[in-house]
């Protein structure tokens, strides 16, 4: 099957730091591609490129056969890309549903079916209870599936999930995991950044893990943890001696 | 469908139908011009004030030169009055286009500037066209151009000693500016320009072009406030750049909604009916010219409406914010 996403020897630094380095891979339709790496491995910084809110120096991104990169945040959404950010970005002067609403207006004209859309996405995340409330009201696991909501209202063919999990209880984090299994369910491609790797090694069908801007290895979860270089990355030399 | 978004929009125009018929019936006891003087001012600078918070409260753009879209609507009426004979209901339109398009020139470089330096720059603007009005002898220059009265009718807005008709054509004007800003609140527009105000990057990333929203609110912000222009040189029968397109002016169109509430839909109305009969009164009885006992009391009344009420006066009035909102 054609890939849906398609990177091609991306490299982007910020003034001398190379955040990414000749960076490929494809994910698939319908997959959920975990994108792993200890702090500094330059994965938000790939999303950020793939989502066009920065341009990479070299390389390009595809979606579904067409480029990208370089178009834009605005163009990336129209074309289907939906993120969420690491540290959560709610609006906060509205409430949950007229937050949810922005995203539903990227594809929708009117008012009364971008509310139709945020009710149904609404639903499906677990938050119309909280429908009304200011967003700046909601607890963080709230917020960050406010985050997922408004993405998902856009009605996007892939989700850039950026942490999602990081930082919430144990419950939390399993109510976010079956939040995931069930965006998946729905046809949508998932590629998420996570590094914690128990959290996101049983969701992945694949995983991608960067080190120091460059991708270490690809392949699945069984393998990942068995790599050698991806023990050294995380634990250090002593330990990957396998 | 019913949810909390589609109640609350129709108890405000509920609301609206009210306070229109209020307003409406308000003049008829107060016979003195005096009164209803008051009335007609606050109102006009309600309306402008609403104009204001379009963009300054909605998109969040803080505009420090906005009597720069007054002023320059108030020119382009009554020029083309005195000149040609326009009649004002038409110099209105076309103060609206003059504004508005003007809005748009001073947005293209000043929007790629963020926060203080947005606002910075249209003070600057605004000063820039403040200096050129005044030294443009052909329009009049710092001597004004006066109104000639071409006899009472409300074809050429202009009434002896009447006032009556005054209040009228400016809550017809406030009314224009708030269904303006309750239609863009519930609409797609309002929707882009509210995330554009609280987190441009989230905002960006759902598909929301920032800078066209910004242009647009300008424009509908600026155009508005040239009517308002037109309106209020046919009203006082002179205009100069000292009275309509002045520093203090700007702050005093931009003052109700801050103090009633940005971004809100009552607090530019709240906001001046609490600040322009208090600036009358102060300029009554302190005496009113020069002596800057009137910038001294707004600039006590932003202090205690930003201690006390950073939401404005308008929060006083609402019930279940804060999250028990159900």
């Amino acid at each position: 099957m054609a890939a849906l996403l398609e990177i091609r020897n991306l490299s982007k630094s910020f003034g001398g730091v190379a955040a990414n380095v000749d960076i490929s891979f494809d994910v698939a339709p319908g997959e959920i591609l975990g994108l792993l790496g200890p702090n500094g491995a330059g994965k938000t910084s790939l999303f950020n490129s793939i989502s066009g809110e920065v341009t990479p120096d070299v390389g390009e991104i595809l979606l579904e056969g067409r480029r990208i990169s370089g178009l834009g945040p605005v163009a990336c959404a129209m074309a289907g890309i939906a993120r969420t950010f690491q540290v959560v970005r709610s609006f906060d002067s509205m409430s949950v549903r007229e937050n949810v609403m922005v995203g539903a207006f990227t594809r929708l004209g009117s008012t009364r079916a971008a509310m139709a859309q945020a009710d149904e996405t609404m639903e499906f995340c677990g938050l119309t209870r909280r429908a009304d409330a200011p967003a700046h009201m909601l607890s963080p696991a709230e917020k960050r599936r406010l985050e997922v909501a408004r993405a998902l209202a856009t009605g996007p063919k892939i989700l850039l999930l950026d942490e999602m999990l990081t930082g919430l209880t144990p419950t939390e984090a399993q109510e976010g995991v079956a939040l995931v299994r069930a965006v998946q369910a729905r046809g949508i491609t998932i590629l998420m950044v996570e590094h914690v790797m128990e959290v996101v090694l049983p969701l992945v069908s694949r995983a991608i893990v960067l080190n120091l801007g460059r991708v270490l290895t690809i392949g699945t979860p069984a393998e990942i943890v068995k790599h050698p270089e991806v023990i050294r990355a995380y634990l250090g030399d002593r330990y990957a001696a396998g | 469908m019913q949810n909390a978004i589609t109640l609350r929009r129709r108890r405000e125009l509920i609301t609206a139908a009210i306070l229109l018929v209020l307003l409406i019936v308000l003049p008829l006891p107060f016979h003195d011009p005096y009164t209803r003087n008051l009335m007609i001012l606050t109102l006009l600078y309600a309306a402008l004030a609403q104009s204001w918070n379009i963009l300054g409260g909605t998109c969040g753009q803080i505009s420090l030169g906005h009597s720069l879209y007054f002023g320059v609507g108030a020119y382009v009426s009554t020029l083309l009055f005195v000149w040609h004979g326009v009649p004002p209901w038409f110099g209105m339109l076309a103060a609206a286009a003059v504004a508005g398009l003007l809005a748009l020139l001073v947005g293209w470089p000043c929007f790629r500037l963020s926060g203080h330096y947005y606002a910075i720059a249209t003070v600057v603007v605004q000063e820039i066209a403040y200096l050129l009005f005044l030294n443009w002898d052909y329009i009049g220059g710092a001597s004004g151009v006066y109104v000639p009265f071409h006899g009472q009718s409300w074809m050429n807005l202009q009434f002896r000693t009447a006032k009556l008709p005054y209040f009228y054509v400016m809550l017809g004007f406030f009314a224009l500016t708030w269904i303006a800003a309750w239609l863009i609140e519930g609409s797609r527009w309002g929707f882009s320009w509210r995330a554009v105000k609280d987190d441009v990057i989230a905002a960006r990333s759902l598909g929301v072009r920032v800078f066209p929203s910004k242009m647009a609110a300008a424009a509908i912000s600026g155009g508005l406030t040239g009517v308002g222009g037109a309106i209020f040189a046919q009203f006082v029968g002179y205009i100069d750049p000292d009275s309509i397109l002045s520093g203090p002016l700007s702050i005093l169109i931009a003052l109700p909604a801050v103090l009633g509430g940005v971004g809100t839909l009552w607090g530019p109305l709240l906001g001046a009916v609490v600040l322009i009969p208090l600036r009358e009164l102060s300029s009554t009885f302190l005496g009113s010219s020069g002596s800057g006992v009137d910038l001294m009391l707004y600039g006590a009344l932003i202090m205690v409406v930003a201690l006390m009420r950073p939401q404005g006066l308008v929060s006083l009035f609402q019930r279940g914010r804060n999250g028990s909102a159900s």
